[in-house]
């Protein structure tokens, strides 16, 4: 389940993104999503075979190749979030779980029950059928000024600024 | 903390007053302050010019002008969208404009509107003819049968719209009813839910698509303020086999903002994206923070007051249907009423009875009981003579000659409004003294 302290823990520890299927046209939601979380000083890592670049990032063709390659800089890829039709995630849970990286992320409609099973086995935390950037929004400062129920209750005061 | 109940890692889930005081509003992330502050300021600086991009580009969150959004403001949209259990909201000017901006958000010229014909006067004037100006016809029906919303709609009918509670009728929505002959035809059901307040009902847990509400009224509830608020559930699907050739503009790039894909892009609050960016930002109906803060000190005792209004409201109803100057009563928390039953499906009980708020009507035993309305109302000493309802004070009016009165008289049988009918909004004071100033209006009133 993702409840609040599940994804704050997994958006607070995980700093470089594997975006996969991550679409170089700047009015789709991937393009949305991971220009936001790296202007909130997230590493994305653009996995898409059609293209070189994405948002000043190399892509890559695969998570596999992207982790490679990224090792050469001591580099770790933390999370794997999947803007992919829910059948085509097995094959990225597998490559998620060969490079260890600690979270995979399924988008908004994304939801695979066995691909998760296996990440989670393999000590994977799973979110599905969320959005990595409405989710760090809600949590952590922005969705709110939209006018959305975020269902965040705390006295507490924010301790990182919500921009 | 969780409580027993809670499942394994899933979050609490809050009651309703402690949303009411709390939801949308976490410290200050800045000064740490307690209270919402008030934020009355009409734009906000830009870090930099790619940073002014990406929020035209709504590509990250944040605030650019008031008239769009605005922090204060925000706080009363995610308050009432957590009370009504929907997903986002979108406050405006008024409930008027709250009203006006859900439904332009997805009806144009030459769509059609179903509509109840015992809608509040001033709705049946926005939408009979402020919106027949502008090429959106609404055909009414009468809501006591749902069928009559069927046989109403047409290929160009885009909305269902009603009333948990009408105004002043007191008539109770099948809103369970109505909703099943929406999605039949892909179409969502609006319900203004101002009169039963999101604490008596949550229309969505009945099936409708969005709320709307005058938080002029209970959700203020001093009577000092105007505003309006809509709310979307977040489960009505835009792009459904039956819906996405009605609101292709809920799926297709935005001409009215930069080409967004509403639907595609902000998923399950979508439409309050489309309402806040398409309608609200060009049409002008914002809300002030100062008047969105005034709303929240108000809502923070919503649940305690509604108990309040109801307990009040049916110890009135009880006193006026024993009373041999009166007529007749019409509140459906009576269990006389012939929406008695639907009241008590559809509201939250107090005291083991249904909460159906603090409106009722009733009449005067007279020869001319529209005279005697009139002479009842002078006749007061502490109930206030105006035209409003939801406030602490008890308030009283004779809509056939207030409210009404831009009616004809076919317009005032279909909305159920009696030449001597007088509506009370039953307000929160004790109710031995609402009881006294009424009963001895009653008796100025008929000698």
């Amino acid at each position: 389940m993702a409840d609040i302290s599940t994804l704050r823990r997994i958006l607070g520890t995980c700093r470089t993104i594997a975006v996969v299927g991550l679409s170089p046209q700047w009015h789709r939601p991937s393009f949305f999503a991971a220009k936001y979380m790296q202007a909130h000083g997230y590493r994305i890592v653009p996995v898409n075979p059609g293209t070189s670049e994405i948002l000043g990032e190399r892509s890559y063709p695969s998570v596999t190749e992207a982790a490679r390659v990224l090792a050469g800089d001591g580099t770790c890829i933390d999370l794997v979030d999947c803007f992919r039709r829910s059948e085509d995630i097995a094959p990225i849970a597998q490559e998620a779980i060969a490079i260890g990286a600690k979270c995979l992320w399924m988008q908004l409609g994304v939801v695979n029950e066995d691909a998760a099973a296996a990440a989670r086995a393999a000590g994977l935390e799973v979110v599905m059928d969320r959005c990595v950037k409405i989710e760090h929004a809600r949590l952590f400062g922005g969705l709110n000024w939209a006018g959305v129920n975020t269902k965040v209750i705390s006295a507490r005061r924010p301790q990182q600024l919500p921009y | 903390m969780s409580s027993k109940d809670d499942q394994p890692g899933a979050d609490h889930e809050y009651g309703f007053g402690t949303r009411a005081i709390h939801a949308g509003a976490i410290p200050d992330p800045v000064t740490g302050a307690r209270a919402t502050p008030i934020h009355q300021t009409t734009s906000f600086v830009f870090d930099s010019a790619e940073h002014a991009a990406s929020l035209f580009n709504l590509q990250t969150f944040g605030n650019v002008y008031s008239r769009i959004s605005n922090p204060t403001v925000a706080v009363l949209e995610e308050r009432v969208a957590s009370l009504e259990g929907g997903r986002a909201a979108l406050a405006c000017a008024t409930g008027m404009a709250a009203q006006m901006t859900a439904l332009l958000a997805i009806v144009k010229a030459g769509d059609h509107i179903v509509a109840a014909s015992t809608l509040y006067g001033g709705s049946v004037g926005q939408l009979g003819i402020g919106f027949g100006r502008l090429g959106i016809e609404t055909t009414f029906v009468d809501p006591e049968d749902p069928e009559n919303f069927r046989r109403a709609i047409r290929p160009a009918t885009r909305a269902l719209y009603g009333e948990t509670l009408g105004n002043p009728l007191v008539n109770v929505l099948d809103i369970e009813a109505v909703a099943a002959i929406a999605h039949e035809h892909g179409l969502p059901l609006i319900v203004d839910n101002t009169v039963a307040s999101p604490y008596l009902c949550n229309p969505f847990a009945f099936g409708a698509d969005i709320v709307v509400h005058s938080a002029t009224k209970y959700l203020g509830g001093h009577g000092t303020t105007m505003a309006g608020v809509l709310v979307e559930s977040g489960k009505f699907d835009w792009g459904s086999p039956l819906s996405r050739e009605k609101f292709p503009e809920m799926l297709e790039p935005s001409r009215a903002y930069h080409g967004v894909k509403f639907y595609e892009t902000f998923g399950d609050f979508g439409y309050t994206m489309k309402a806040r960016m398409e309608v609200n930002r060009t049409f002008g109906g914002a809300l002030s923070p100062l008047n969105a803060w005034l709303i929240l000190q108000g809502i923070e005792t919503l649940h305690l007051r509604m108990q309040a209004h109801c307990r009040n409201t049916l110890q009135v109803a009880q006193f006026l249907h024993g009373h041999p100057l009166v007529a007749w009563v019409n509140y459906p928390g009576l269990e006389n009423s012939r929406h008695h039953a639907l009241a008590k499906k559809q509201f939250r009980a107090i005291d083991g009875r249904p909460g159906a708020s603090g409106i009722l009507t009733f009449g005067i035993k007279s020869a001319d009981p529209a005279r005697a309305g009139e002479r009842f109302i002078d006749a007061c000493q502490f109930l206030s003579h105006l035209a409003n309802i939801g406030d602490a004070k008890t308030l009283v009016i004779h809509p056939a000659s207030t409210t009404h009165r831009q009616l004809n008289a076919q317009e005032l049988a279909r909305a159920g409004v009696r030449p001597d009918m007088i509506r009370l909004s039953v307000g929160v004071e004790d109710a031995d003294d609402i009881i006294w100033d009424i009963d001895q209006a009653l008796r100025a009133a008929s000698r």
